[in-house]
């Protein structure tokens, strides 16, 4: 297939069905990393990095070459930086997907936010507000470990950035 | 210009590397499971926009460079980052005091870039410095509760803090690259950034009821590869694949 064969819409279509390589229940353009798509003479994806070291950018780079070239399509790819990621790029339905797998997704992000750390997280389990942090820096950059108190669990939460 | 340019984006990668590689080195030796993994994301952070600063630089310099050449295949000498971010990691609150005089200043430095003219670098600082916000709650979180810990505590952090210290004045000097730039660029000159770094850390120390040193800053020249004897040893780990392997790929 010819790029000028394939529309847009079907492109993203297939960069939806891309999982996460961190988070594989939402796909990488739930999490808001694909930024366009531009089919000229060929294919571009314009992807954003969530961080600047985040391990996962050159997997999902090569996954959407491979995913890409399985539909008969050579794509290239171009980082975008600007605007940067941030959480607020998550779609509605990659939050529930987030909540339903057990992780609090994130509540809008501000720089004042992210200097002091207050905020109310919810329990994806019981939506409790009864929530506290046990660490700030969870086990990826992008999540803190909280424990719900009235239900007990141990839950990720979904950074704001 | 773009020789300036390319000066001064260096020696951001620089920074960021040099801290970023010293990070690493706590990779697996700190004190609990959380803290080991805040310090090894926060060193991702360092690496990766260590290579946005290098790939820039590399365009710029226009020799054929990749961002590897920047980070495996120049000598120590050739490395322009500050003084303090070279210096062994020593305990963990030498290494807290380390990452939180810099990041204060760094931080800054980001928030100009972010609203400067050049483009890439703003866009790249636009990133990074949600990061470094991010990292200096850490800091400044064990700032506050060694600082204001145990009476052991607070003397290991008063020390480690007149160790650092002599190295801090390196950030707010600057030199014909430096000045060439932020002229061009509308960037607030690196002197210009100390009061507001004075107001910050002083506020910081005094909540942390450290006392903020007398010692001088006496210390400079790693912006112009004059280094300590710490940095060889460092680079020399850093490259050793790659000297001994050249060009060797996973």
């Amino acid at each position: 297939m010819v790029a000028a064969d394939v529309s847009r819409e079907q492109v993203l279509e297939w960069l939806g069905q891309i999982p996460d390589p961190e988070i594989p229940v939402v796909s990488i353009a739930e999490l808001g990393i694909v930024r366009d798509v531009e089919v000229n003479d060929g294919v571009t994806v314009a992807l954003a990095p969530t961080y600047s070291g985040c391990p996962a950018t050159e997997v999902i780079e090569q996954s959407v070459i491979s995913s890409l070239r399985a539909h008969g399509i050579d794509a290239e790819i171009r980082r975008v930086l600007s605007p940067a990621w941030t959480t607020d790029w998550i779609s509605d339905a990659g939050r529930k997907k987030l909540k339903a797998y057990g992780i609090a997704p994130p509540a809008a992000s501000s720089k004042r936010d992210l200097l002091a750390g207050t905020r109310v997280v919810h329990c994806p389990r019981c939506g409790s507000a009864e929530t506290e942090c046990v660490s700030e820096f969870g086990s990826t950059a992008c999540k803190a470990a909280y424990r719900c108190t009235a239900c007990l669990e141990p839950f990720e939460y979904f950074k704001c950035i | 210009m773009t020789d300036s340019l390319s000066i001064y984006v260096q020696r951001l990668g620089d920074n960021a590397l040099v801290l970023g590689q010293r990070m690493v080195e706590l990779v697996t030796r700190e004190p609990e499971l959380e803290e080991e993994l805040a310090n090894a994301n926060f060193a991702l952070d360092y690496i990766g926009q260590a290579r946005m600063f290098y790939q820039y630089a590399a365009e710029l310099d226009g020799e054929g460079n990749d961002e590897d050449f920047y980070a495996y295949r120049r000598d120590a000498q050739a490395f322009m980052n500050y003084l303090l971010l070279e210096q062994p990691n020593g305990h963990f609150g030498d290494a807290i005091v380390r990452q939180y005089l810099f990041e204060v200043f760094y931080l800054m430095q980001l928030e100009g870039l972010a609203a400067c003219n050049d483009q890439r670098l703003a866009e790249i600082a636009a990133r990074a410095e949600k990061e470094i916000r991010y990292h200096l709650r850490h800091s400044r979180s064990w700032m506050l509760r060694l600082g204001d810990g145990t009476e052991e505590s607070h003397q290991k952090m008063q020390r480690a803090l007149e160790q650092a210290w002599r190295y801090c004045g390196e950030f707010f000097y600057s030199d014909a690259a430096d000045r060439g730039v932020c002229k061009t660029l509308g960037l607030d000159l690196p002197e210009d950034l100390q009061s507001r770094w004075n107001e910050e850390v002083n506020e910081l120390l005094s909540e942390a009821t450290l006392e903020r040193p007398g010692t001088p800053w006496i210390r400079e020249g790693g912006r112009h590869g004059k280094h300590s004897e710490h940095l060889g040893y460092l680079v020399a780990e850093l490259q050793h694949l790659q000297r001994s392997y050249p060009d060797a790929s996973w």
